[in-house]
């Protein structure tokens, strides 16, 4: 990914900077330009989501694309946050047989990839799952 | 609605390292315009569905080399794109441009040309129909969304591993009387669950594979068919909608909602329900989207779609026989023709002329979804 096209996106990748409506309170995660709800009405804001959430569904990635060969097998979920939105991302840190639908997870600062062997280090969030945290 | 399908033509599927993408267009295109009994001069415009020249050949504008290699030039020639619902956004513009009175006869097809590059690099591209920056740059795969899908649909209504293996057995059964399909190769339950795992829960078995191929159509309005043809095979309706890019903007996963907002609209203008469908080709680029796709479809109730595969409802001589042709899965994936070839292949069935697969139907259905579910589109075709 390009330099300015991560950059642009840098405070949503490292801190979870979504938006949220002050017209309906929906939050939206990555953040958008236009409230889908309220169209012309909505008024967005910046928003900080606080990174917990639970496991909405999740695989185990054996065939990766380029630059997560090295990771396979590794679990990939749809997040839900507490706060409404819905998020695509790894859960790192656990084995991968450990992750049940419904499990608290939070999200942690790890490398996503890299490009190439002399490019850009790309960070962000990935989640792990929280103690006590088991399936509902 | 009615439009006139005059003749279809489909090339082979499968790896054709021998041909060149504007090859196989122009081979169905030449076969569909001979089943037509139309001439070239009849043709007034080509609405081509490809995913991906850019990626899998280097080569956009695509639209003009088809027709330039079609010796159709100067009649206009457009791209329609919409991932691996890109043949049936091609369909729809054919029938639209039709109804609209702007045309008379127009070519339909779809094409796609995914071997001349490492299968690595294929399936970057087929990721590409997933949010690149929200999804696929996170480390999602295009198989891996399936998963998604396929494990909550598990979770929420019970369907097995086996249910879900079952869908491929049946298409690679029905694809060995298809003379056209990339596999001849009957599988049973066993062998799926054996096949390498991709994307948890789902393994190599149970994803369509890569695929060359071609698929066109001739479209008339109904004054011009009786020009050429007694008794064509009628396009009544037709449908379409969008949905959220990514999966995880969809709240009610793993239910996909283009698919059943794209079917009322078709079901609304043929004046049919999915009690009168009788054949069926859907989008099984994975298995379980042949599952979530027979329930978003109104075949079976929503969560039945593992359970009615088992009991037999989906195969051929069942009560709707689903992916005649093979489906995705063994008839093979050339994205962009794929939504095209589900409708050549309903043509040949209403016709009777789909040989040792012939099923008993007056009124079939196409279904073809682009990426995760963030574009379907669903025609409805009768006999006349």
């Amino acid at each position: 990914m390009s330099v300015p096209r991560f950059w642009r996106n840098q405070q949503s990748r490292y801190n979870l900077v979504g938006v949220k409506c002050t017209n309906c309170g929906r939050t939206y995660f990555p953040p958008r330009s236009l409230c889908p709800s309220c169209r012309r009405l909505g008024k967005l804001e910046k928003f900080k989501l606080r990174g917990r959430g639970e496991v909405v569904t999740y695989t185990v990635i054996h065939t990766a694309t380029d630059g997560f060969g090295d990771q396979v097998p590794y679990v990939m979920a749809i997040i839900r946050m507490e706060e409404g939105p819905q998020l695509t991302a790894q859960i790192a840190d656990c084995d991968p047989s450990e992750v049940r639908i419904g499990m608290k997870v939070e999200a942690i600062f790890r490398k996503i990839q890299e490009d190439g062997t002399a490019g850009l280090i790309h960070y962000g969030y990935k989640f792990k799952l929280l103690e006590g945290g088991n399936a509902l | 609605m009615r439009v006139a399908v005059l003749g279809v033509g489909v090339t082979k599927f499968g790896e054709h390292w021998e041909s060149s993408f504007s090859q196989l267009f122009v081979e169905a295109g030449s076969k569909a315009i001979v089943d037509a009994g139309v001439d070239g001069k009849d043709l007034e415009a080509i609405f081509v569905g490809n995913m991906s020249g850019g990626r899998f050949i280097d080569q956009e504008h695509v639209s003009a080399l088809i027709a330039d290699h079609a010796g159709l030039t100067p009649i206009p020639s457009s791209r329609l794109e919409g991932a691996c619902a890109s043949g049936g956004l091609a369909l729809r513009q054919g029938v639209m441009a039709i109804l609209s009175g702007f045309h008379d006869v127009v070519v339909v097809g779809g094409v796609e040309k995914m071997t001349d590059i490492l299968s690595e690099d294929t399936t970057e591209t087929l990721a590409t129909a997933a949010n690149q920056e929200w999804e696929a740059f996170l480390g999602m795969t295009f198989p891996g969304l399936y998963a998604l899908m396929a494990r909550k649909h598990m979770h929420d209504f019970g369907t097995t591993r086996e249910q879900l293996a079952m869908v491929s057995v049946k298409n690679h059964a029905n694809a060995m009387n298809n003379p056209n399909a990339q596999y001849h190769s009957a599988i049973t339950v066993g062998d799926v669950l054996k096949s390498p795992m991709v994307a948890d829960p789902l393994r190599l078995l149970d994803c369509s594979p890569i695929t060359d191929g071609a698929a066109c159509m001739i479209l008339a309005s109904e004054e011009r068919a009786r020009e050429f043809t007694d008794a064509p095979i009628y396009i009544t309706g037709s449908g379409q909608a969008s949905s959220a890019l990514s999966l995880h903007d969809r709240k009610a996963i793993p239910v996909v909602d283009a698919t059943s907002n794209a079917a009322r609209e078709a079901y609304r203008r043929a004046g049919k329900g999915p009690k009168d469908i009788g054949v069926a080709e859907v989008h099984d680029a994975f298995t379980i989207g042949e599952i979530v796709a027979i329930e978003g479809l109104g075949f079976v109730e929503m969560g039945e779609g593992g359970r009615a595969t088992e009991e037999g409802i989906t195969q051929m001589g069942g009560r709707i026989p689903v992916n005649t042709s093979g489906g995705l899965k063994a008839k093979g994936h050339p994205v962009g023709a794929t939504g095209i070839a589900q409708a050549v292949e309903v043509t040949l069935q209403l016709r009777g002329a789909a040989g040792k697969r012939q099923v008993d139907a007056d009124v079939g259905l196409t279904h073809n979804v682009g990426g995760s579910g963030g574009t379907a589109v669903v025609h409805i075709l009768e006999k006349g």
